[in-house]
Formats: structure tokens, C-alpha cells, sequence
């Protein structure tokens, strides 16, 4: 059944909440430290089980597909509802410090898989 | 018009799935006859949504977007975080355990590192601006790192909530522009495998730009980025406060 999917991905995101949660309180942070994080990590552990009890069937499986397809939809309704027009008008220093924070970041990215032992091979092109 | 209203106000979420669903439909038209294909149809929608964000923003004066707007309110539960939670951990399911694994170690000290950086970002072009005071300068870096790093930061330490909206602000431009940049710088900082995907999640750490960018550059780096971008705001809100703010008050006064 297709719900169980759907439920088996419930299931690893509020574990992953409420441990996030409770490592927030641990460290004495007011935020879910990595939530989504441990869920992801929770349901690749599980999907990656060989065994049987954890096997999902094709159709199980699709409750858990039809979300990653609807990731991108999602994605352009969270854009859609930033404060866009905030971050454009919240004045130069704003501006300056977030663009600079990106271009510095970005830059930072060949650096550290450099550092991680050398580039490794792309994905195949997309179709 | 007011009864057509009433039904598209009430079924809140089922209008948000045609609205995304309409402006997917465009950008994707947009993508394949005007850009020939060049640009992404999906970096294409997520730009189009930051600008009807940013029109619904000049019209309604709302810090919501289109959502807002009062049809397209559903918008905001869509696009909320407990969907793209969701979403983002659905993409998991059949990620590569190895390819974490392998780069575990890396992932989480571009996280560190991620955050370090956009805070002393942040913090220098404070002090370019003419602030002196160490929660300030504090404040503002953490928002450099998240907008929520940011406010989160800055009412732990007691800044101003003037200071407090900018660092908000700086947090939502680099969510913004990670956003919409990340598919055009994708070929010049190598963005084209899990590992790399892993590290620019772990540096960039904005989850709304992660998420956005990775979709508009290639989906299947989504869940290595994200999986990192995930742990930088807890960590955030752990460094910025404590030991961040503590060299910056060691430096300043």
C-alpha cells in the first residue's frame, strides 16, 4: 500500500524532529539542531536495510516517490512566500553582507574538495 | 467573483497545487522555447517565484510573499517548512550511505567552517558600516550565517530589534541569492557530484537556498546538500552566541 510509504517517511521525519529537538535542548541551543538531517539519514539506514522486514514493495515505495517529485513544486511555493521584499530593501549593509557572505562561501567550495582528497566524478548528464 | 474567491480562500492548499502548478507550466514553456533549453525550467520557477514574492511584497506590504495575497494563502503552508521538510527527506530514500559516509568528515567541517566564515563576513562589513558594539557586530554576522541564526543570535545577547531586522535581512538576501545564483556558478565551484554537494550544503547552510538552488542545478545533489545545510542552523545558533560572540568582544572592547 502506498500509505505505508507515505507513513514510513512520517515515521523517520518526526523521529528526526524530536531527536533534533532534544539535541537542541542538550546543547543548550533554541533551535532543532539537524532534524531533517538525522530523518534523512533514519530513512537511508532503513532503505538500505537488506532486510526483509524493512523490504518496501514498488507501490510502497511510490508514496515516498511522489513526495521527492513534489520536492520542486514545494520548493517554488517556498520561494514564492520569501520576504523577498526584504531582503531587497533592508539597506546596503544587508545587501553587502549577505552577497559577500555567498561569493565567499561559493569560493570556498573547490577548497574543500580539494581538501577532501581531489574532485570526485560528476554525475552523468542529465537527460 | 466575491463566491469564486470564497472557494479559492477556503481550499487554501488545493489552490496553492495549481498556482505552483501554473507557474511551473510557464517556466518550463519559458525554459524550452525562449532559452532553448539552456537554463533549467526549475531555476526558471524558482526565480519566477522570488519576483511574484517580491511584487506580492511591494502590494500587500506583508513579509509573506504571494502568500499574503489573500487566494494564495495556502501558499504559504505549501511552501512552509513542514512540507519542504518533508519533502527534502523524501529525496533520501535511495541516497548513497557510502558517498556519506566517505564524506562525513568534510561535510561537517564545511559546516563549522560555513558558519565561522558568513559570520566574520558579516561581522567585518558591520564594522565597515560603523558598529562597534560587540552584540551588534555579533548580531549582524549571525545573520550573515541564517535569518534565523541572526535574530535567534541577537535576542540571546540583547541587540536592538533594529539590529535585529537587519540581520534578518542579510540572512534573506543570501537566502535569495543562493537561491537563484547557485545554477550559474554550479560549473565554476565544481557542483556536479554528491561530495561536493555535501560540502556546498554545509557552507552555504541557508535550507530555503539549499533546497532552492540544488533543485535548479541538478535534483539528484539534493539530499547530500541538504543533509548538511540541516545541521548549520542548530550549529549556528550554538557558535554565534558563545564562543563567536566572545572573540568579537575580545577584539572590540
Amino acid at each position: 500500500m502506498m500509505v505505508y510509504g507515505v507513513a514510513l517517511l512520517a515515521f523517520c521525519m518526526l523521529v528526526g524532529m524530536f531527536t533534533g529537538d532534544q539535541l537542541g535542548v542538550l546543547l543548550g541551543v533554541k533551535a532543532n539542531v539537524g532534524g531533517v538531517g538525522i530523518a534523512m539519514l533514519l530513512l537511508i539506514v532503513l532503505s538500505n536495510l537488506s532486510d526483509k522486514r524493512f523490504h518496501l514493495k514498488p507501490v510502497s515505495e511510490d508514496g515516498i516517490k511522489f513526495w521527492s517529485a513534489m520536492y520542486i513544486p514545494i520548493v517554488v511555493a517556498m520561494a514564492a512566500k520569501q520576504n523577498v521584499l526584504a531582503a531587497v530593501s533592508g539597506g546596503w549593509m544587508a545587501l553587502i553582507a549577505g552577497v559577500l557572505a555567498v561569493l565567499v562561501s561559493f569560493a570556498l567550495i573547490p577548497v574543500f574538495t580539494r581538501l577532501s582528497g581531489g574532485p570526485s566524478e560528476p554525475l552523468p548528464p542529465l537527460e | 467573483m466575491e463566491m469564486l474567491e470564497n472557494v479559492l480562500v477556503k481550499q487554501g492548499l488545493i489552490t496553492a497545487f495549481m498556482f505552483v502548478g501554473v507557474v511551473m507550466w510557464f517556466a518550463y514553456w519559458v525554459s524550452d522555447k525562449i532559452t532553448r533549453g539552456q537554463v533549467h525550467g526549475s531555476a526558471i520557477a524558482i526565480a519566477l517565484g522570488l519576483v511574484i514574492a517580491y511584487i506580492a511584497g511591494t502590494y500587500t506590504g506583508g513579509k509573506k510573499g504571494v502568500a499574503d495575497v489573500a487566494v494564495f494563502s495556502g501558499v504559504a503552508l505549501l511552501g512552509g517548512a513542514m512540507f519542504r521538510d518533508f519533502a527534502i527527506i523524501s529525496t533520501a530514500y535511495g541516497a548513497s550511505l557510502d558517498v556519506i559516509k566517505k564524506a562525513g568528515f568534510v561535510g561537517a567541517l564545511s559546516v563549522v567552517m560555513g558558519v565561522v566564515v558568513s559570520f566574520v563576513v558579516g561581522a567585518i562589513i558591520a564594522v565597515l558600516f560603523g558598529y562597534t558594539d560587540p552584540v551588534d557586530i555579533s548580531t549582524i554576522g549571525a545573520g550573515a550565517a541564517t535569518y534565523i541564526v541572526g535574530p535567534v543570535t541577537g535576542t540571546a545577547l540583547g541587540a536592538s530589534s533594529e539590529v535585529i531586522a537587519l540581520s534578518v535581512a542579510a540572512g534573506l538576501v543570501k537566502s535569495v541569492l543562493v537561491m537563484s545564483a547557485t545554477p550559474f556558478v554550479a560549473r565554476i565551484i565544481g557542483l556536479n557530484n554528491p561530495l561536493s554537494a555535501m560540502i556546498y550544503g554545509g557552507l552555504m547552510g541557508t535550507t530555503s537556498g539549499v533546497a532552492g538552488g540544488l533543485a535548479a542545478t541538478d535534483p539528484r545533489l539534493v539530499p547530500y546538500g541538504a543533509m548538511t545545510a540541516t545541521f548549520y542552523t542548530g550549529v549556528g545558533c550554538l557558535l554565534a552566541p558563545s564562543v563567536l560572540f566572545f572573540a568579537v568582544r575580545l577584539i572590540f572592547s
